[in-house]
């Protein structure tokens, strides 16, 4: 594999585009796992479907439709969220779903035969482009800088994000920020994993190293590094076994985390046996 | 000046009224302890002063002005409940959050003076030789404690506690009304509880809510207001010692705090 790296540009390109999202999936993945809100950013993912239909049927670059529509929909359960008028649970569940009603509408009223969703849907990092690139790289710096640059503000609101809005601390701002960088993280990882399957690249990471380290800044650094492990690692696997690369990157994440789970989970029973 | 004023104060959640005309005055250097059943509004009565609930009618007063312009002088203490324990933060880390800016920070750094003081009032507290340590790894007690010290970081001029010692056991709790006795000296502070119990001496007011007040004064109660707060026969001892529910209320078997 490494020959035809140095070879293809298109696997150069799945390459940059695999620790681009790792850095991305292990920051906004850290925040959404800590602060819970994992069904909000699965809502935004899907949401986003609408916007690709849409992208389609005007004739504008379907990841476009797609930012639009998971900025959209994350303002959107902010704004609802804050006025506390409505379950935020339900107004996740609803958008979830309109979302991808809406793109099955879009898709259906274009003329001709339908285009093929399945990239968007599942992720092709093989058919990443620069210009893909260069969007990957924009949002990567965007939300790498937002996240240190607050990195205090992100802490007190993440640990009490009550005791941070008496002080004052921005956590209206701070709660907008994060819905509008977890809507471009979403669109990022659409073209790794795709809308369906980029929850699990988001919280695996995350949720494999909460497992292991108490400091933050350590948990989001190997949050980075697990998002690194488990994209190339998937990258390998479909390569020499002829799968989908999104789909195996899932799996990956997803057997790494159960290992983790179950490895830690004996260890502290060991801990608590030998306590008593 | 009155460290808080509450005049006329109705709170609704939906249709459901939580606070009802409610009026109380706290003076500087008090010690209030507002009591009451679970769902009795003391929670409400809380987010409503910190403006944290929206107010249907009335008005909160916080040293003289709004109580949302004023709230950065108080030092608030919330439920043990309602903090992540196991967020990867060290103790020491998050007495600091309390010398936070308002607003945002950018690339924000902790300065020498602040990191000291931090020090200063873990020392207070009681929990210097764990201020590196892991929040994961304290006991109710330690957590409370340290929850005590980020409010002070502030340097607030009210203390407001949510049921400081709820999950606590009885040493660590009498540590804490020992704390909180001697911050008294300097500071207002406003305490609810729904745990007759955990009126302690230290105590110098006591207010009875249940969603309306019922009510405010000596903390030395009679059984008849005790009895009409919880809407049940409860046996009144003494200042400080167990009381005992004697009569279970009417479809209602969980009056909790009374043992």
């Amino acid at each position: 594999m490494l020959a035809d790296l140095i070879k293809y540009q298109f696997l150069q390109n799945a390459f940059i585009a695999g620790l681009l999202a790792s850095v991305l999936a292990g920051i906004i993945g850290f925040i959404i796992v800590e602060k819970k809100m994992i069904m909000m950013s699965g809502g935004i993912a899907h949401a986003s479907y609408g916007g690709v239909g849409l992208g389609y049927l005007i004739g504008i670059e379907p990841l476009y439709g797609a930012l639009g529509f998971s900025l959209l929909s994350a303002v959107s359960v902010g704004l609802i969220k804050r006025k506390g008028g409505t379950d935020s649970d339900i107004i996740i569940g609803l958008f979830w779903s309109l979302g991808m009603a809406l793109g099955v509408i879009f898709i259906s009223l274009m003329p001709g035969y339908p285009p093929n969703l399945n990239s968007y849907l599942f992720g092709n990092i093989l058919a990443v482009t620069r210009a893909d690139l260069m969007m990957m790289l924009i949002v990567a710096v965007v939300v790498s800088l937002v996240f240190f640059a607050l990195f205090n503000n992100w802490k007190a609101y993440l640990f009490d994000d009550e005791f941070s809005g008496i002080r004052g601390s921005g956590v209206v701002l701070l709660e907008y920020l994060l819905l509008i960088m977890t809507a471009l993280t979403v669109v990022v990882l659409i073209r790794i994993v795709g809308i369906v399957l980029a929850l699990a690249i988001l919280i695996a990471p995350a949720a494999t190293s909460k497992l292991l380290f108490k400091k933050m800044s350590k948990r989001v650094m190997m949050s980075v590094i697990f998002g690194v492990i488990f994209i190339f690692s998937g990258i390998w696997l479909s390569y020499t076994l002829n799968t989908a690369a999104g789909a195996m990157i899932i799996l990956v994440a997803v057997i790494c985390y159960m290992a983790t789970y179950i490895l830690t989970s004996i260890k502290l029973r060991k801990k608590q046996g030998n306590g008593h | 000046m009155n460290a808080l004023e509450i005049k006329d104060l109705d709170v609704y959640y939906g249709q459901l009224q939580a606070i009802e005309k409610v009026n109380l005055i706290v003076r500087e250097r008090d010690f209030l302890a507002i009591m009451g059943p679970n769902g009795g509004g003391k929670s409400t009565l809380l987010k409503a002063i910190l403006g944290l609930v929206p107010i249907e009618n009335g008005e909160i007063k916080i040293l003289g002005g709004n109580n949302k312009k004023n709230r950065h002088l108080i030092g608030y203490v919330p439920q043990f409940s309602s903090v992540d324990k196991n967020f990867p933060i060290t103790v020491i880390e998050v007495v600091l959050l309390g010398a936070l800016n308002k607003g945002l920070s950018f690339f924000h750094k902790f300065t020498e003076e602040q990191r000291g003081k931090a020090r200063e009032l873990l020392e207070k507290v009681g929990l210097d030789k764990l201020a590196n340590r892991s929040i994961s790894q304290l006991s109710g007690g330690e957590f409370q404690k340290m929850l005590i010290a980020r409010a002070l970081m502030t340097e607030p001029k009210l203390l407001i506690l949510d049921e400081p010692t709820a999950s606590v056991d009885a040493k660590a709790s009498q540590d804490i009304y020992n704390l909180l006795g001697a911050l008294n000296k300097k500071i207002t502070i406003i305490m609810v509880t729904h745990n007759v119990m955990a009126i302690s001496s230290y105590v110098k007011g006591l207010a009875c809510l249940n969603v309306g007040l019922v009510y405010h004064g000596d903390p030395e109660i009679s059984e008849e207001v005790v009895n009409s707060l919880f809407g049940c026969p409860v046996e009144l001892v003494a200042h400080g010692v167990p009381h005992r529910v004697l009569k279970e209320h009417e479809g209602d078997n969980n009056v909790s705090g009374l043992n």
